[in-house]
């Protein structure tokens, strides 16, 4: 029985600990698994991190993968999620000459349409950013490399999910041991 | 990298006292309750030496001959105790010779605290003289590791350590701590670890998974348990027995799970896998009900997974929700800790037998016995068989030795044919399969169980990786014995290199040095035996002596051990020629 291989949304709830970022990267490493981006910051309790890993496997193996991030001492919970369990971003930056701004009114139209923000412009060059769905950002990056880029670069995936991850009741649980 | 003990739940032991680093690692062992260790001393752990010179008298630290000796000593005292063994090296060189032993005690759930120096904290990172990253080096091989640059974090480092080592289902933590950290003079106080928050160690059995799992039981026609070692780490042997004398099933074992039942019991039925008997690896694929017990499915146990067991229901007991599932699907889960979870299942249980299912497997051991045991045991040919030794064994020891086994022909025949009247009796690599490990493990456990007779079987490759530990045993005068079957070959291999390689004996033949004479060397008494009529009088001397002792006994020299699943094989297309 061959089963899909889909884009899933790994979620986790970490102590906030140098080594672990190795730890989990090795459970991907040693089955062969590539991670497609990960993203690490604060979650919404204080002094827990929160992972965001985006993988492409089975259902099956993301389940086992889950398990095994959650054997981890220092992880208090991981989750899977589909792509429509989940609300998801990334964010890109586009550095170009500040020339193009003026000699190419093309560019200003872009910038409005694709509802992309200008962070900053001077003599040499101005830069763009701009957040939403990967073909979104394919797209802008498509219509501006037409006239050139100086830089590209995109941010891994940050998602929230539809559901519950009821963290703050699980530490709650533990203090109250 | 800051310890989260924070957040950890402790208990307030002793008032404080200002002491430096080194010295509060020592007296943090002895809070522990730490009373050997094993180790090597170097650069970067001299100022723990020195505070382990101070308290001799209250912690005894062995010295081995090479790290690795000193990790699989620790592992062999904590295989038989239950209890975490300790092991202790320098930076760089002695905490790398580790990792062998390290790895070993993660795959093999073993609980080890391992603490290492580092160089000065502010030599981190400058490829200073014996650096190394042992702490992303034993990451992949260690349950929980870390590294301390402070004085003031050791005891809540070693405090977690210790917990995490022994906690759940077991497992090896490295502490490496920089030289600094040890010369600090800090106010110090150990409070034990009680919990680390997001660490779950033992997750609940349910009652509705336990009734789920007596329900299958009692309406099986053909039920059979396969057990594991989480029976011994769990101390669940009486209720292990209960369950299977309460409802009569056929049990058989893994490698690790050996001796937690003893081996006279009649509904034992030996064991499973690649050389396990015939009968519980055949009757795998016939049973209706398969009950695995603390045990996780090792390739080495279900050869070709997609021909194991599929006929049955299958209920797995264990205390990783991370093995549920992971190589074989299984039907009832049951998580939670052995002991609970069975004295759960035993009220659940109807009362019952299943004597013709029983019967089946006496038939199929009859045909083993003719096939393959009686030769082994009884061998009417001239040389000496390694099923005959540990036959001589059996006798003398009456089933109450612990076997330490290296890894090879002469382990499987360890396994398969030595006595266990006693649980924690049979300490072997068994995931790692370490060539090297037996003759430190037996170090660690003849001095963790001083009255229990303690037998270490190697083969003569194995024994070679380790040989240096003689020196251990002669110094610290560990009254263990030591058999070294000798065939003059790497066996396990060689047998491969015969039935699967056309007999090109690459590389296994070993031309070997006077044994004998390299145990009296360190003292040590020793006997050859290259006849049969010499072999019962020497084990009798060997397991009459007070002392140490050393036998070597010449065996056939291209034997092999059967059964035998071939690799990639079902477990139904057992092999007994």
């Amino acid at each position: 029985m061959n089963e899909d291989i889909k884009t899933f949304t790994i979620s986790v709830y970490t102590e906030n600990n140098i080594g672990l970022l190795n730890r989990i990267s090795a459970i991907f490493q040693r089955r062969h698994i590539n991670i497609e981006s990960l993203t690490t910051s604060q979650s919404e309790i204080d002094g827990v991190n929160r992972f965001v890993i985006v993988v492409n496997m089975t259902e099956t193996n993301a389940n086992k993968i889950v398990r095994q991030i959650e054997k981890q001492v220092e992880t208090i919970k991981a989750y899977y999620h589909t792509n429509e369990e989940t609300i998801f971003t990334e964010s890109c930056m586009f550095k170009i000459k500040s020339e193009l701004l003026f000699d190419e009114p093309q560019i200003q139209n872009i910038i409005k349409e694709s509802d992309t923000r200008i962070i900053t412009v001077n003599k040499e060059f101005f830069v763009l950013e701009k957040s939403g769905r990967r073909h979104e950002i394919e797209s802008l990056r498509r219509d501006l490399n037409v006239f050139g880029i100086m830089q590209f670069v995109r941010s891994g995936r940050i998602a929230v999910t539809k559901d519950e991850m009821k963290i703050t009741e699980l530490l709650t649980a533990f203090n109250n041991q | 990298m800051k310890t989260q003990t924070i957040n950890n739940k402790q208990e307030l032991a002793e008032e404080t006292q200002r002491i430096t680093g080194s010295e509060a690692i020592v007296r943090s062992l002895i809070a522990e309750g730490v009373d050997i260790l094993y180790g090597y001393p170097g650069g970067a752990i001299m100022p723990v030496y020195d505070e382990l010179y101070k308290f001799q008298d209250q912690i005894h630290h062995v010295l081995t001959r090479h790290e690795q000796g000193a990790a699989h000593a620790a592992q062999g005292y904590a295989r038989i105790s239950g209890k975490v063994g300790v092991a202790m090296a320098t930076s760089g060189p002695g905490a790398t010779n580790l990792i062998t032993g390290i790895a070993d005690a993660q795959i093999d759930s073993t609980p080890l605290v391992c603490i290492t120096g580092q160089v000065f904290s502010h030599l981190l990172g400058s490829d200073a003289f014996q650096e190394t990253d042992i702490v992303g080096i034993s990451t992949p091989v260690t349950k929980w590791n870390c590294q301390v640059t402070a004085a003031e974090d050791i005891p809540d480092a070693i405090a977690k350590a210790f917990y995490i080592a022994r906690s759940g289902r077991p497992g090896p933590v490295l502490v490496d701590i920089t030289k600094d950290a040890q010369v600090t003079e800090f106010d110090f106080k150990y409070k034990k670890c009680k919990g680390v928050r997001s660490y779950n160690p033992v997750p609940k059995t349910s009652q509705e998974a336990i009734n789920a799992a007596a329900e299958l039981i009692n309406n099986a026609k053909k039920p059979m348990i396969v057990w594991g070692q989480g029976v011994i780490l769990g101390q669940a042997e009486d209720e292990l027995k209960a369950v299977i004398e309460k409802a009569g099933i056929p049990a058989a074992w893994t490698i690790l799970g050996a001796s937690a039942i003893p081996t006279s019991h009649p509904l034992n039925i030996g064991m499973v896998g690649m050389h396990g008997n015939y009968a519980p690896n055949l009757k795998t694929n016939e049973c209706d009900v398969l009950i695995a017990i603390g045990m996780r499915f090792d390739d080495r146990v279900t050869g070709r997974l997609d021909a194991y067991a599929k006929q049955a229901k299958i209920i797995h007991f264990d205390i990783d929700p991370a093995e549920i599932n992971k190589n074989v699907k299984v039907d009832v889960p049951v998580l939670g800790d052995s002991k609970e979870s069975l004295g759960m299942l035993l009220e659940a249980l109807n009362q019952n037998s299943h004597e013709a299912w029983l019967q089946e497997f006496k038939d199929l051991y009859a045909i083993e016995f003719e096939k393959v045991i009686k030769d082994d045991l009884t061998p009417a040919k001239e040389g000496l068989t390694m099923g005959e030794v540990l036959k001589q064994i059996n006798i003398e020891s009456k089933g109450n030795a612990a076997i330490v086994s290296d890894v090879g022909q002469h382990q499987m025949i360890a396994c398969r044919y030595a006595d266990f009247n006693v649980t924690k009796s049979n300490i072997t690599s068994g995931g790692l399969g370490t060539m090297g490990f037996a003759l430190p493990a037996a170090i660690g456990a003849k001095m963790a169980a001083p009255n229990r007779e303690v037998v270490a079987i190697i083969g003569d490759g194995g024994y070679q990786m380790n040989i240096q530990e003689l020196g251990t045993i002669f110094q610290q005068k560990v009254p263990v014995k030591i058999v070294v079957l000798n065939n003059e070959f790497l066996g396990m291999v060689r047998q491969w290199q015969q039935l699967f390689f056309d007999k090109r004996y690459a590389s296994t033949e070993m031309t070997n040095p006077d044994f004998v004479t390299i145990a009296k060397g360190y003292s040590i008494e020793g006997k050859r035996v290259t006849k049969r009529e010499e072999l019962a009088d020497a084990v009798k001397e060997m397991i009459a002596s007070k002392e140490s002792y050393f036998l070597e006994v010449c065996v056939e020299k291209e034997d092999n051990v059967f059964p035998m699943i071939p690799s990639g094989a079902s477990v139904s297309d057992i092999r007994l020629s």
